[in-house]
């Protein structure tokens, strides 16, 4: 069993576990967005960024990946943290005005108001990419990826086009955080010959 | 290579032994007749674009077609980067070792008929001193060049980078002769420990203590260990890594070879932008000639140590050069960073511990092998040991390369080798470390070029790329270059720099237009603060360096934008305006007609001007006019 500390509270946990799960099995609250226990983590949203502190030194680490070790001291709600935290709660709600959860995450934490221009009140997507990973890792197709770089990622299915690769079994809708992915669906599957019954949407 | 001479051809002989490379060595040595004349015409990229090749082939075709004497016919030799960009096209001239620049084709004949023939310089094409005007004859009298302390550099702009025999009659592979023989991995990897030498790529890791950590990842978790070079060289205006492979590849290769003897890798990569064709040519022509001689492949020189490697070239994306995101681009998949909680020395290409150093690090090894560890911690100061090649741009009158020893205060670097800046006034400030960088103003200027100094600073040392600027260059305005440069190159994975860099670039403009109050500049050091901790890599937490360096020491340019609406630099095209000078206008319509816009009025003769609602502030009125009528205000 590894042996840390959370906000000055001792915690024990097995070894090979990340700092966010150690966290939520003692009940403590760090936000995640583009976390899910079905897939591998992938550190992107930042909002689960605690901070390590060693004496005066200290550094901010994503917790959803950062691996448990004896003795760390990991604090959840310092100044740098909440920092962060309010930056990217804004700047999300600029970018995804139309989700809900985000509005409500956001709210939890203290920001209801963006002072960035919205640019599409329609989208939803915050690239978190748990759509690619499910059906990457569970399903195993990678019918839809992350394509392009920067400022123009997005989530995308191969050449543009719509594929039969995708087999509409709906993991990506199921896992996406926000419902943006229920009405992206339709460009990434091609139609198929056979109906789909109800209950496979 | 082309020899006037009858040249001995020397075999592609395998070397298996020590002995056998010095007794080649010395062959080459004595085939070459040090009074037969020599011209090494500089190759570098930058020469080329500046003409250089058509300066050779003139070379080739007079000598060709001419009836020179046997005895004086020159030996014309490519050679890489010859370091004063600014001057080129660049010669040398062996064996009286004249220093020509600016040298045009029309210029050949003269040159081979006064100067190879007659013995006489070519007075026009010799460096002048910029105070007194006198001509000077050598490199080694020009201060740009005597002031440095070239030894990484030292064979680049002397050897013919395509050919092995130049490299090895230079000293080429002696280190790694002497490694492989009289030295063990451990006692390889020591002398690299205790030369104090730091990676060079930027982030100024002790390479001795990286090569450690991959030994220890091999004994917990067992190999196979990888090296790789790091030549994906991104930062605008650096070009050392570019000169470094293109004219000395050698010197990287013997660097890789013995960091893999160190290591027990038998396999390594060289990551190279794919915008350096000439450096992944002279880099393949290089491995080919050293597999040919026993220095690279199986059982190197005998010694029972085979290690060979290739190029991978990269597609267009500067992220790749940070290492996790390069070792997925060689893995084939697109280059996205993870985060480095686990390091790469234990898990890097395919998971495996991976040594990745940079292209001039690479290059420092040979040198710290065969000339010691004690002799190279004796250079620079005792943190940042040895030297660094800079890459000096911008606003100075010698542009070029640059390589002195570490903790050289910057005003060494940009006012004495560099020659301080065209307009004689001091400089505004030198941006150090490209888009991780920052911004040194000039009361700072004594400011030494060493990591720590560096980062004391709030700046940061980087690849090399010092950019000069002037009155001319407003902060504002660069701080929104480098964060437009970073939204085109970021990954896109993490929400800080994949949003967070457009949103402070459009900060930035809304300053550059002259709107946004001093409250926008709180909250910008309050995001780019975000940024820095919350990025998931070092592009994204090192891009608001630049931003955040020139707020702290040019706040007033700032101000002035926000709070006066005005640009001092002269720059930001929504605050200035351009308009005729009265007095010096002499009404030649020269302006008038390469004006874009048709904006400009007047008759001949008579003072011109601007309609300022149509005009775009394009500039090419003041580039145009003889006479500095064109006013910016």
């Amino acid at each position: 069993m590894i042996k840390f500390n959370i906000n000055d509270t001792e915690v024990e946990v097995e070894p090979g576990c990340t700092v966010l799960e150690a966290a939520r099995q003692y009940g403590f609250d760090i936000p995640t967005l583009c976390h899910h226990e079905a897939v591998a983590p992938s550190g992107a949203c930042r909002l689960c960024m605690v901070e390590l502190k060693e004496g005066d030194w200290s550094k901010l680490v994503a917790s959803c990946i950062y691996p448990v070790a004896e003795g760390i001291n990991i604090y959840t709600e310092t100044e740098r943290i909440q920092n962060v935290r309010k930056w990217l709660f804004e700047m999300l709600l600029a970018k995804c005005p139309a989700s809900t959860e985000i509005k409500e995450m956001a709210s939890k934490y203290g920001v209801n108001v963006t002072r960035f221009p919205v640019e599409n009140p329609d989208e939803e997507c915050m690239l978190c990419g748990l759509c690619t990973r499910v059906c990457e890792e569970i399903v195993g197709l990678s019918a839809i990826s992350l394509v392009d770089r920067g400022v123009y990622k997005k989530v995308g299915s191969p050449f543009a086009q719509p594929t039969d690769i995708c087999v509409a079994c709906g993991c990506c809708v199921t896992i996406c955080p926000t419902g943006a992915m229920r009405s992206r669906i339709e460009a990434v599957r091609r139609t198929p010959a056979v109906t789909l019954t109800p209950l496979a949407l | 290579m082309i020899n006037g001479n009858t040249a001995l051809t020397i075999d592609n002989v395998r070397l298996n032994s020590h002995t056998d490379l010095d007794a080649l060595r010395q062959k080459i040595i004595d085939s070459h007749d040090p009074d037969q004349p020599e011209v090494l015409v500089c190759h570098g990229t930058g020469c080329i674009a500046n003409g250089s090749k058509e300066v050779i082939a003139a070379f080739k075709k007079i000598c060709a077609d001419s009836d020179i004497d046997v005895k004086v016919m020159p030996g014309i030799k490519a050679t890489g980067c010859q370091g004063l960009c600014s001057k080129g096209p660049l010669l040398r001239i062996n064996p009286q070792g004249l220093f020509y620049q600016q040298v045009k084709p029309a210029d050949v004949e003269e040159i081979i008929q006064k100067t190879i023939i007659e013995n006489e310089p070519v007075e026009r094409l010799l460096y002048k001193d910029p105070k007194t005007g006198e001509a000077i004859h050598t490199e080694e009298e020009i201060p740009f060049y005597n002031l440095q302390e070239r030894i990484i550099l030292k064979n680049i702009g002397k050897i013919d980078p395509t050919d092995i025999h130049d490299k090895i009659a230079a000293g080429g592979y002696q280190a790694l002769a002497k490694a492989l023989t009289t030295m063990s991995p451990e006692e390889v990897v020591a002398e690299v420990t205790n030369s104090g030498v730091r990676g060079r790529g930027g982030a100024g890791f002790p390479t001795g203590r990286k090569w450690q950590g991959a030994l220890k990842a091999v004994e917990k978790k067992g190999g196979p260990v990888y090296v790789v070079v790091n030549g994906d060289e991104g930062d605008p205006g650096a070009f050392m890594d570019c000169a470094i492979m293109e004219g000395d590849p050698h010197a990287v290769l013997e660097g890789l070879i013995l960091g893999a003897y160190a290591l027990g890798a038998h396999k390594g990569y060289l990551y190279i932008r794919a915008e350096y064709p000439l450096a992944v040519k002279h880099l393949e022509m290089a491995m080919e000639q050293a597999r040919a001689h026993g220095l690279l492949g199986d059982n190197i020189l005998n010694s029972g140590f085979s290690f060979d490697a290739q190029i991978n070239r990269g597609a267009g994306a500067f992220v790749c050069g940070e290492s996790t995101a390069l070792f997925t681009s060689i893995e084939g998949k697109a280059g996205t960073p993870r985060p480095k909680y686990v390091r790469s020395v234990e898990e890097g290409l395919w998971g495996n511990p991976t040594v990745l150093n940079n292209v001039e690090t690479w290059a420092n090894i040979p040198l710290i092998i065969e000339k010691g560890a004690d002799w190279y911690s004796k250079i620079g100061v005792p943190k940042s040991t040895g030297t660094k090649v800079f890459c000096l741009v911008g606003k100075v009158n010698n542009v070029g390369l640059v390589e002195v020893p570490m903790g050289s205060p910057i005003t060494k670097i940009v006012d004495e080798i560099g020659g301080g800046i065209p307009s004689g006034k001091p400089f505004k400030a030198v941006q150090t470390g490209g888009p991780s960088g920052g911004c040194i103003p000039n009361e700072l200027k004594n400011t030494p070029m060493d990591f720590d100094s560096l980062t004391e600073a709030g700046a940061m040392m980087g690849s090399g790329a010092m950019i000069v600027m002037d009155e001319h260059d407003c902060v504002v305005d660069v701080g929104r270059y480098f964060l437009r440069f970073l939204e085109e190159e970021s990954c896109g994975k993490c929400i800080p720099c994949r949003l967070g860099l457009t949103k402070m670039r459009e900060i930035l403009d809304n300053f550059s237009s002259g709107k946004g109050s001093e409250q926008d500049i709180e909250d910008l050091e309050s995001l780019a603060k975000a940024i820095q901790d919350g990025a998931l890599c070092a592009l994204g937490t090192s891009a608001p360096n630049p931003c955040l360096t020139t707020i702290k020491f040019f706040k007033e340019e700032y101000l002035a934008h926000v709070n006066d609406q005005k640009c001092p630099a002269g720059v930001c095209k929504d605050l200035i305006t351009y308009s005729i000078d009265p007095d010096a206008c002499t009404g030649c319509r020269s302006c008038a007609r390469q004006c874009p816009q048709d904006c400009i009025s007047g008759k001949k003769k008579e003072v011109h001007i601007i309609d300022e609602q149509n005009c775009i502030r394009c500039g090419i009125c003041m580039d145009t006019c003889k006479f500095n009528a064109v006013l910016v205000s």
